[in-house]
């Protein structure tokens, strides 16, 4: 459904240019929820925007929904839908009326048009508040008027702007749900975010991007896979680097690092490996605080890969 | 027909954007209003040298000039809205749509001519009981001017705005080439009582021939030289200006 090769862009800042994006190649599948995760700066939004027709590659190509973003931009925006980050109403309209509007700026009939807008009302529960001024909105029930007018001409593909940023937990679960949705409804969504919880829950792949340029892609739990099997967490009081030495080395040890008052493991396989560490330790006469068992999640993945923690940002 | 299509869309959006905040029609039909109501009076005694000598002749030279003025200054300052329109995010909603980039212009320009036609009625029809008089052929011919005037100005001002993007910016930069244009018009006054190195300056602004030629109509004097002239200068201008805005819209936000 999306496939670039080679995407590029940079921007010329005050100290010289700025490659934001450095040669991106990706492919999404069609009806699947693919997430773009990376820190702030790491070239997301860019890329999204270039796909979405808003900013010119310098380099490289891309087909979404079968037209060449490069050839017939005008053909990419008609087979797709794009959500902004920072919200997309006049104040003193209501969603209703933007929801027509946007119909009919994708070139539907004034009657159609307001079918849709009645449809998506319903698919999103604007009810309550749709014929009430954009102005009167919450953060969640804004982002929902946002995604309905996303996807008001039903395109094949979505992108979604870090579509949870700034939501409150209950918002963001019901907004999850409506992602979902769509893609029951056999749209391909496409979305960044920063947030590994949501990457993970959400999303069918992920690919992670730093420093414009992608470190990973594939299922959230094949990144996992592919890091390190388990995760021990060793809690020691203060012997942590007499502990390091004893267990760097250790064959059933992948990587190991320090942690405030104590060890992070990477182990193949945690239920074998934690009698192996325990007896280790013991065996020193190190004193051992807690020990603690956990599935990657995909911050380790990003942490692997780059060397930074992604909460760090 | 899909740009007119557009163009309409875009201008429905604007007209009620303006009639659901009309503070601003409202300003800007109560600040013409002061200078009709506690202005012109004083102008009596100036204007005799140029000519005037009874309240009618007073409000036919001084109604045209704050028409002019109107326009100059209610469409000059319009690019504010763009930027506040780029900020809230509506302007990238609409160019992922297939939607006529002309048509994100035209239909904000055209919008602020409407409105300003409307303000200028207004006040040409509040200036009937103070005496004015002229002919209904000639007020559309003057019409036509000032909606060129607004067209050309509001387009101008978009397109600054696009390239600035911040009202910090804008502001200053369109009171300090505004000032000017307004006092070298003849607006407050006609040029005619300028000393004449001040007139000479005066020939090289456009305005000024609009002033003239709105003057002459409103004085029922269509054949007027100064009326094609000012047609002339001002439709090229507004080609002019409409064109350069619409490749920069085309260009920033294509």
């Amino acid at each position: 459904m999306i496939e670039t090769r080679g995407l590029r862009k940079s921007f010329r800042a005050r100290k010289g240019t700025v490659e934001a994006v450095r040669g991106v190649d990706l492919t999404v599948q069609a009806g699947e929820i693919f997430g773009f995760l990376g820190p702030n700066g790491a070239g997301k939004t860019t890329t999204l925007r270039m796909l979405a027709t808003l900013i010119v590659p310098d380099g490289g190509d891309a087909t979404i929904a079968g037209a060449d973003l490069r050839r017939s931009p005008g053909e990419v925006r008609r087979r797709i839908g794009y959500v902004a980050q920072g919200g997309s109403t006049w104040d003193t309209v209501t969603a209703r009326e933007e929801l027509v509007l946007q119909a009919r700026l994708y070139g539907i009939g004034k009657a159609q048009a307001r079918q849709r807008a009645v449809k998506a009302i319903e698919g999103f529960q604007l009810g309550e508040f749709a014929d009430r001024k954009c102005q009167t909105y919450s953060g969640g029930q804004r982002r929902r008027v946002d995604i309905a007018l996303g996807i008001i001409h039903s395109p094949q593909v979505v992108f979604l702007d870090e579509p949870t940023t700034g939501l409150d937990p209950q918002s963001r679960a019901h907004l999850w749900d409506e992602v979902r949705r769509l893609r029951a409804e056999g749209m391909t969504v496409f979305l960044t975010t920063h947030y590994l919880e949501e990457a993970d829950a959400l999303c069918d792949r992920v690919a992670i991007i730093d420093y414009g340029q992608l470190v990973a892609e594939g299922t959230p739990d094949a990144l996992k896979r592919e890091v390190a099997g388990d995760v021990v967490t060793v809690g020691l009081n203060g012997a942590a680097p007499r502990a390091a030495q004893l267990l760097d080395g250790q064959p059933y040890v992948r990587q190991l690092e320090p942690i405030d008052q104590g060890l992070r493991l990477y182990v193949d396989a945690g239920a074998t490996a934690i009698p192996h560490i325990l007896r280790t330790l013991d065996g020193a006469g190190l004193s051992l605080g807690s020990i603690e068992l956990h599935r990657p999640s995909l911050d380790d993945v990003f942490l692997t890969k780059t060397g930074r923690s992604l909460r760090e940002e | 027909m899909k740009l007119l299509r557009d163009i309409w869309l875009i201008f429905q959006r604007q007209m009620t954007l303006v009639l659901r905040n009309p503070v601003w029609v409202i300003v800007g039909i109560i600040q013409p209003l002061y200078y009709l109501l506690l202005f012109a009076p004083l102008l009596k005694k100036a204007l005799t040298q140029a000519g005037a000598h009874t309240d009618a002749d007073v409000y036919r030279l001084f109604v045209p000039g704050i028409l002019v003025m109107l326009a100059i200054f209610g469409t000059f300052f319009v690019g504010f809205a763009l930027i506040a329109e780029l900020r809230a995010g509506v302007i990238e909603r609409s160019r992922v749509t297939p939607v006529s980039r002309l048509a994100l212009l035209l239909g904000r320009s055209l919008r602020d001519v409407v409105s300003l036609l409307v303000q200028c009625l207004i006040i040409t029809l509040l200036s009937i009981p103070f005496g004015l008089k002229a002919r209904l052929g000639d007020m559309l011919l003057a019409y036509l001017l000032l909606g060129l005037i607004a067209l050309m100005l509001s387009a101008l001002s978009y397109g600054i705005a696009l390239k600035l993007r911040s009202e910090d910016a804008l502001a200053p930069l369109l009171n300090t080439v505004g000032q000017p244009i307004l006092l070298l018009s003849g607006i407050l006054l006609p040029l005619a009582l300028a000393p004449g190195w001040l007139q000479g300056i005066a020939r090289w602004n456009p305005f000024s021939w609009a002033v003239d030629a709105a003057r002459a109509l409103f004085d029922g004097h269509p054949g007027d030289a100064s009326v094609w002239k000012a047609l002339i200068i001002l439709g090229v201008l507004t080609i002019a200006s409409v064109t350069w805005t619409a490749r920069s819209f085309a260009r920033s936000i294509r």
